[in-house]
């Protein structure tokens, strides 16, 4: 019964969570954000304090159910424990708590947490590893997926699909989500939640409350016949049936235990001190299986159909691709406040980059930022109407803003390169920064070059200046833009 | 569906009652070209928009290879149903018309059929007099002849970057003294009909019939554009354009033939908003508008051919069908047909034929597709935003949008239909604006 129902809730978390990191839709976004928003490092980010004590709350009631039903790197190394399990029957074992490596490595997280030392906490962070996981290696095959069908019902004049671009946001961040996927895939496969139970700050913490969760997996010894299928069964390697013990910091509350014991000895209901527990006996375990679950990672990972290519005309100039030019500070969306802000309440979960329609935000190979989302405007720019990153950032580090407020929060301002600007390098009269500023906050004025010609260039108001790149994203200078935004340390706000 | 088309004009029943597209040769309408005698098909080929081995036709697809197999299909085709006038010039297909026009003609005896070509001059590096020799003899072999039926000026009336026309013409054709020698190839009978084909400015039109009047220049025929919708209405969606008729009438008062081009407006007129469809097929329920257009087209008596510049072998039978033979247009039909135009007009359009002169834009924009997606839009009405938009992504890459045009205004005096391409882009950038804003 706990096992069922827990599945069916992880299910539902999980098929949520994933759909958000697709960019399935925009309604999605409005209607099941929230469940970004409850995942518990997010929310220590934020110091959304009502969802921490939610969770805490939870946990001392029931045990680390978070860990089951609502983190979805959990979720997910539980479709590849069950596959496991496919492939061996009983191949779990209780082992001890890993204290030192538990205590150390959550020591090791909450320093970086204080010192604002990014690429640690990103790294760790359970929910924003399966955010890059998705955005990463999924969110292009379900693009593939999307651009086949427009290309499809292209031929049938329907225009429900618009096609996506399709590519490499950050090569680093791609392999970092390839090494989780194969390291975490692989473990949970062989010994379940080691993952949970060793590395993950979420996990223990959460144990630090768990132990005295109020309804708890307990064994009652007048039942047990020591058949040692329930130690075999835990994915959490907590049972130490000989002893017949539960470790609580580490049980995750997936009822497995109970469908698997023939003898009705494990139960999950409230702890009685002092006397052993009467058990009602449970019915016999039913060989159920998580066809729901399973279904759901098919659907992830549906192989994707060959995009129709895009025709070129021979009488098409070639165009060069645009690159990103070099920036002092690196620009974040409104509602970041400030590039430290972002780096020290961000957990590279990847959501924003997700939501942005315009192809901007993409994972910083920096360092010190690394995994943070940085903006940058080769395929598009920050369009006026446009607010999502800061609806969806679970974190704070974006915090949400009215589409009004854009006007008002300059989070960079333009630079001029002479040695780029087409009037200049070959005569041709231009202005297209000018014409597209939707600020006007450039105009064209008379500018004698080094050769004595006098030719119109674009004169930059920073005072009006947002930063939103449109001149930058349409500048005809190829590969780098004769005029860039260079980011505000702070975001100005006038 | 398309079996309709042949209704009323040159259908042909089959044994048991069906009709075929196959039109009857002896049916297709002729014209005698009163300078040489020549009993010229009301059904002229264009060479320019030849089929390619990929989608679509070598105007649209230009990397694609042309599909000579094809060409050569629809070439003996078209012999066969009495079509026998050839348009080609040196730069239609990327450069590749001319060759592949002689490949599938030199199939056939020279004596059946009429070669046009022209001396091009949408470069400057083909305008000195050398370059333009050349031009002219590598047109000979490639179309694997020694003489030339009908010569063209091409596109006379357009101004190259920084010239107006008149300078432009007479920096292409008269100071390099190359007018002289084509007059000079034709007395040797390597060109055996001297015209011009005309666009843009009317000034230069007027001074070549002064100078025919005079004496100066013999023009043995003048290719214009004409159909239904230029023919009153040419100011309507572009002032700095001239009515058909007053070019029509000019070459008719002088007794030159002319040779009309873009009667269908590069397909404009082909494809029909539905409202305007409707009120066509009231009139007539099997023709189709391009048999509308067509006929319009080969009604005025000093029309030599008409051109047809088709990529598709359907469309070659549909037109041939139409002339075979040509059912002029009524009085009343006439009237249909003006109130149509007025219609049309009222959509306001970008008027642009897909000519791709424009063509490559320096800054990487299709001009061409961006302007037919805007017009196709036109004839919807109130499409969605969501609609509008991921068509347009479809039909232009985002990098070739209207948005990413800086109005250098190099293609301004390339377009045939003196179009103000920067400003149109402009428009349509707003209107996107709009909507993605909506």
């Amino acid at each position: 019964m706990l096992r069922k129902i827990r599945i069916i809730f992880a299910a539902l978390f999980y098929i949520a969570v994933t759909l958000l990191f697709l960019g399935v839709s925009w309604h999605i976004n409005l209607w099941l954000g929230w469940v970004a928003k409850i995942q518990f490092l997010p929310a220590l980010m934020a110091l959304d304090f009502g969802v921490l004590a939610g969770l805490i709350i939870l946990t001392l009631l029931f045990g680390r159910l978070y860990c089951s039903i609502i983190c979805p790197l959990g979720v997910m190394q539980d479709i590849f424990a069950w596959f496991g399990r496919k492939a061996k029957k009983n191949r779990y074992s209780y082992s001890p708590e890993k204290k030192w490596l538990r205590y150390s490595v959550l020591a090791v997280f909450v320093l970086c947490l204080i010192i604002g030392f990014a690429p640690v906490t990103t790294l760790l962070a359970p929910y924003s590893a399966y955010g890059r996981i998705i955005n990463s290696l999924f969110r292009p095959l379900y693009d593939l997926l999307i651009n086949g069908l427009a290309a499809i019902e292209s031929n049938f004049d329907s225009y429900l699909f618009s096609e996506a671009e399709i590519w490499m946001r950050s090569v680093t961040t791609f392999v970092v989500a390839l090494l989780t996927l194969g390291v975490l895939g692989v473990l949970a496969w062989r010994n379940g939640r080691t993952y949970c139970n060793t590395v993950c700050p979420v996990g223990t913490i959460l144990s630090f409350f768990a132990r005295f969760s109020l309804i708890r997996i307990q064994i009652n010894e007048d039942k047990c016949r020591k058949c040692s299928l329930c130690a075999k069964n835990c994915k959490a390697a907590a049972i130490d049936f000989k002893s017949g013990t539960v470790d609580l910091t580490r049980c995750v509350v997936c009822g497995d235990c109970i469908d698997k014991c023939n003898d009705g000895a494990i139960s999950y209901a409230v702890k009685v001190k002092g006397e052993r527990l009467k058990v009602k006996g449970d019915e016999p375990a039913s060989p159920d299986r998580r066809a729901f679950l399973t279904g759901a990672a098919l659907a992830v990972g549906t192989a994707a159909m060959a995009q129709a290519k895009i025709k070129v005309d021979g009488g098409l100039a070639e165009i060069e691709d645009k690159v990103a030019p070099h920036r002092e500070t690196p620009l974040t969306p409104p509602g970041s406040v400030s590039a430290r802000n972002m780096q020290r309440h961000c957990t590279a979960c990847q959501l924003c980059v997700s939501a942005c329609p315009n192809n901007v935000l993409r994972p910083s190979s920096d360092p010190l930022r690394f995994m943070q989302p940085e903006m940058s405007f080769e395929r598009g720019y920050c369009r006026p109407e446009c607010t999502r990153c800061s609806q969806v950032c679970p974190t704070g580090a974006i915090q949400a803003i009215q589409q009004e407020d854009k006007h008002f929060i300059h989070i960079g301002h333009a630079v001029w390169l002479e040695q780029n600007c087409i009037p200049v390098t070959n005569g041709d009269h231009c202005g297209a920064c000018a014409k597209h500023c939707p600020e006007d906050a450039i105009q064209m004025v008379e500018h004698t070059t080094a050769d004595g010609r006098t030719v119109l260039v674009p004169a930059i108001d920073n005072e009006r200046c947002t930063g939103c790149g449109k001149c930058e994203h349409l500048c005809p200078a190829r590969p780098f833009s004769a005029i860039y935004v260079e980011g505000n340390s702070t975001h100005q706000i006038h | 569906m398309l079996l309709t088309a042949c209704r009323n004009k040159g259908e042909r029943l089959k044994v048991n009652g069906e009709r075929t597209l196959e039109s009857d040769p002896a049916q297709m309408t002729y014209r005698i070209n009163p300078n040489t005698g020549d009993k010229v098909s009301l059904l002229g080929f264009g060479m320019m928009r030849l089929p390619t081995t990929a989608t679509g036709s070598a105007r649209e697809n230009s990397d694609a290879p042309i599909d000579q197999e094809a060409v050569n299909e629809m070439v003996d085709y078209a012999l066969a149903h009495g079509v026998n006038y050839f348009d080609t010039s040196p730069v239609y297909c990327q450069g590749r018309s001319e060759e592949a026009t002689g490949i599938a003609l030199s199939r056939h005896p020279r004596n059946s059929y009429f070669i046009a070509t022209k001396l091009s001059n949408f470069s400057e590096g083909a305008w000195p007099r050398k370059e333009s020799q050349t031009m002219f003899e590598r047109s000979l072999e490639y179309l694997r002849t020694d003489y030339v039926d009908y010569l063209l000026l091409h596109s006379i009336g357009g101004g190259a970057r920084g010239k107006d026309a008149f300078e432009t013409f007479n920096a292409r054709y008269m100071d390099n003294g190359i007018l002289d020698w084509l007059v000079e190839q034709k007395r040797k009978g390597r060109i055996r009909n001297l015209g011009f084909s005309y666009h843009g400015d009317i000034r230069i039109f007027d001074m070549l019939l002064r100078w025919h009047d005079e004496g100066k220049y013999h023009w043995d025929f003048v290719q214009i554009q004409l159909n239904y919708l230029d023919w009153h209405y040419a100011k309507r969606n572009n002032p700095r354009n001239t009515n058909a008729s007053y070019l029509y009438d000019e070459l008719a008062k002088r007794g030159i033939p002319g040779v009309i081009m873009e009667p269908l407006l590069g397909g404009r007129l082909a494809k029909q908003p539905t409202h305007i469809l409707k009120e066509m097929k009231r009139a007539d329920i099997n023709a189709t508008p391009a048999e509308w257009a067509f006929r319009y087209a080969g009604t005025p008596e000093k029309i030599l051919t008409v051109l047809s510049g088709m990529t598709y072998m359907e469309h070659l039978k549909e037109n041939c069908c139409t002339y075979s033979p040509l059912r002029p247009i009524t009085a009343e039909e006439d009237a249909l047909l003006m109130h149509l135009a007025d219609e049309i007009c009222d959509l306001n359009a970008i008027p642009c034929t897909a000519c791709n002169y424009c063509m490559p834009c320096p800054y990487g924009l299709n001009i061409p597709a961006i302007f037919s997606h805007y017009n196709n839009m036109l004839t919807e009405n109130n499409v969605p935003a969501k609609r509008w938009l991921n068509g347009y992504n479809r039909a232009v890459p985002r990098e070739r949008q209207a948005d990413h045009c800086i109005g250098c205004d190099h293609c301004i005096p390339h377009c045939p239909q003196r179009i103000r391409i920067p400003e149109e882009m402009q428009k349509i950038d707003n209107l996107v604006e709009q909507l993605k804003q909506s």
